[in-house]
């Protein structure tokens, strides 16, 4: 058997430093823009307990960037919300290649088709 | 009562790092009282809190990834083929979160949490002694080996399809529920597929963020992340996951877990009830 360039031990770990530093970059962003919203909003009184759904640009990828460049404070906690679910994301990612790199292809297939789902849920229902 | 965001705000980080910490210290993980404090304790409405628990899943998740690899524990291989039911039952989860009633999630909520703290009490099952090879589980390249105290300790895996079906049962529930539904994930691997506790927990936690990816993108597309809710719980989980991953490295802590265990069926029983009652 030819020896794979690229073994399971490596992927887990480029994975684990992955996850790390993406967790890590998205709670820097959710804090910068909570102490922004905080200074903006900090006296303002609280009511949570009626469901009415976020604002439109609030539940999309495109609205959320706008948000962000018109430095809105809620705008930038949810891109940060957003590199933290890309960070699983980008797991997936990651393992498509690696098996790929392994020439696992019944894995890289398996991962895929986990990246699909993701993708599906994420793009697949503008709503 | 009115309070204002400065304070609701500082309030829920303290309560999410303290159940950050306390679920990283007791392996019960903490995302199973985000819920129930955002919903009992803060009166927040149980589609913001599931919103805002399912975050913060992702971000304990993710954040303790890299400790768990250094162990080199968890099978890549299982995680991945096992995903794929995940993430379609957490699709599936999401959807009927919007289609099932707040009181009925709620009662489901609270029986999930009976079990969680059932579940605490009893010792994991040990299947030190290894498997009868397995015929899809060889196909499928699952079998594998973990460091033990004299060398590699071989594994084999059996009962897929159930532990497959099982798996379904646990991304719908992380859907529906915002939870990391660890306990029903290490059910499956434990019992149904019998891999060794030490493979099957870092390999729960492994699957635990990208089943909660799966369906934090129809939470986010209904409107159900709320930034100023997400922001302290989120900052708050992660720093108690991490603190408390610190501490737990050597330290065993049965009689927190205990207390711990029963805080959780507390709140199931108070979560079955505002449910019944119509009152969440």
């Amino acid at each position: 058997m030819i020896k794979a360039p690229f073994s399971d031990d490596q992927l887990e770990s480029v994975m684990g430093n992955l996850l790390r530093i993406g967790v890590l970059l998205a709670a820097a962003v959710v804090a910068a823009g909570g102490i922004f919203y905080l200074v903006q909003h900090h006296s303002e009184p609280v009511d949570y307990s009626h469901f009415q759904s976020e604002p439109a640009p609030l539940k999309n990828i495109p609205g959320i960037i706008h948000e962000t460049a018109a430095l809105h404070s809620t705008g930038i906690i949810q891109l940060g919300l957003l590199l933290l679910i890309a960070t699983p994301i980008l797991r997936v990612l990651c393992a498509v290649f690696g098996f790929g790199l392994e020439r696992d292809f019944l894995y890289t297939i398996v991962s895929l088709i986990v990246l699909a789902v993701l993708f599906y849920s994420l793009f697949g229902h503008a709503m | 009562m009115h309070i204002h965001t400065l304070e609701f705000t500082t309030l829920l980080w303290f309560g999410a790092l303290l159940a950050g910490f306390l679920g990283a210290l007791t392996g019960l993980g903490g995302g199973v009282v985000i819920v129930p404090l955002l919903a009992l304790g803060f009166k927040v409405d149980i589609r913001y809190a599931i919103g805002t628990s399912l975050v913060s899943v992702i971000a304990t998740s993710s954040g303790s990834a890299a400790a768990y690899v250094k162990e080199g524990f968890s099978n890549i291989r299982i995680g991945m083929f096992l995903e794929i039911a995940t993430t379609v039952g957490a699709l599936l989860g999401a959807f009927l979160a919007s289609r099932i009633s707040t009181s009925t999630i709620a009662v489901i909520f609270g029986c999930v949490l009976l079990y969680s703290a059932a579940l605490s009490r009893k010792s994991r099952p040990m299947h030190e002694a290894d498997q009868a090879p397995n015929k899809l589980a060889s196909i499928l390249r699952m079998n594998g080996s973990y460091p033990g105290p004299n060398g590699e300790i071989p594994y084999h895996v059996s009962r897929v399809p159930l532990g497959f079906g099982l798996m379904v049962g646990a991304g719908t529930l992380s859907g529906l529920l915002g939870i990391g539904s660890g306990a029903v994930k290490v059910l499956a691997m434990d019992l149904a597929m019998k891999m060794p506790f030490k493979v099957s927990t870092t390999t729960s936690n492994f699957m635990i963020g990208v089943t909660a990816a799966a369906s934090a993108g129809v939470y986010l597309s209904r409107g159900y992340i709320d930034p100023a809710l997400a922001m302290p719980v989120m900052l708050g989980v992660l720093a108690g996951s991490l603190t408390g991953a610190k501490v737990l490295v050597r330290a065993r802590v049965p009689a927190l877990r205990i207390v711990f265990a029963i805080v959780i069926a507390a709140l199931g029983i108070e979560m079955i009830y505002n449910g019944i009652t119509g009152t969440l």
